[in-house]
């Protein structure tokens, strides 16, 4: 299988992600902003970071890079993508996924383990899980206060959208939101990082089971 | 030589969303003895000089501000 990281200037997670995709045995592919071109891969991560500085918004001029438009057209067509942190940011300024990203309730940058629990089994990047389980994830982030007006709120709770949720909230995030998904199910969005414990050097590697997941999803 | 305008574009958080750097702000002003201070919210201003200001709303709509959270409005100041 073949995933592709995007790299924007200011991403910092995109090495971490390609060297999870090798630990599993996949080819890492590196998709550069400036490209529009997805290289033919199977699915897509949109890493951490601080892409354009986060100037303006996080997310919002990385948005308009050239990589976007084929990721755009890659997500509308169900193609499994998994925006991690910054990438998440990326995503929901692209409208791939609904809600935004605010600044962290307490007004600290938060550098931390938190227990995520994964709400569903029912995305491309949980399809390894049954739903219902704890991790422990890294985060890293000044804006991951999840926030959806009121009536997308309830769509994405009814609708079972709500992929992660944090079991000790660090930032404020409505309804303890750690990761949502869209429509089709195929975009999903984290705040913490998987790519980040993929190896037990590290001191875990249980992020590779969010990875891993679109193998199974693709039938791998 | 076409014209050029000053526009003035102000973002600010939507009513009701979260706005922390306000918070932390209205609670520093009683810190400093300025008393009486009900609510602080922080937008942004944005200032450019164009040389239309035809497509200036769709800018605030696709870049400036993010409608998701945010409100804007502008003018042209010269």
């Amino acid at each position: 299988m073949r995933i592709g990281v995007t790299v924007f200037p200011g991403s910092n997670c995109d090495r971490d992600a390609l060297y999870a995709i090798e630990r599993m045995g996949e080819e890492p592919v590196e998709l550069w902003h400036a490209e529009a071109d997805l290289k033919g891969v199977d699915a897509v991560i949109v890493p951490g970071g601080f892409s354009y500085g986060d100037y303006l918004r996080p997310g919002a001029i990385a948005r308009f890079a050239n990589v976007m438009g084929p990721l755009e057209d890659f997500g509308r067509e169900g193609g499994p993508i998994l925006g991690v942190c910054n990438g998440f940011q990326v995503l929901c300024e692209a409208h791939l996924l609904p809600g935004a990203l605010l600044q962290n309730r307490h007004m600290r940058f938060v550098c931390d383990r938190v227990r995520v629990r994964v709400e569903t089994a029912n995305t491309p990047w949980t399809a390894g899980f049954e739903g219902g389980e704890g991790l422990t994830l890294p985060v890293a982030h000044n804006e991951g206060n999840y926030f959806a007006a009121g009536e997308t709120l309830a769509r994405l709770e009814d609708e079972g959208r709500v992929v992660f949720r944090y079991l000790d909230n660090p930032n404020g995030s409505v309804n303890d939101i750690a990761g949502v998904c869209n429509e089709g199910r195929n975009v999903v969005g984290i705040m913490p990082h998987p790519e980040r414990v993929s190896d037990p050097a590290l001191g875990s590697d249980e992020g590779l089971k969010i990875l891993r997941s679109v193998m199974v999803g693709a039938g791998v | 030589m076409p014209e050029t305008l000053k526009i003035r574009v102000l973002v600010r958080p939507k009513e009701g969303i979260l706005d922390p750097q306000g918070e932390a702000v209205r609670g520093a002003l009683p810190a400093l003895g300025f008393e009486g201070v009900r609510t602080v919210h922080i937008g942004r201003l944005i200032e450019m000089e164009v040389e239309s200001a035809d497509e200036v709303d769709a800018m605030c709509r696709r870049l400036l501000s993010n409608p998701t959270i945010e409100e804007y409005e502008w003018e042209v100041v010269s």
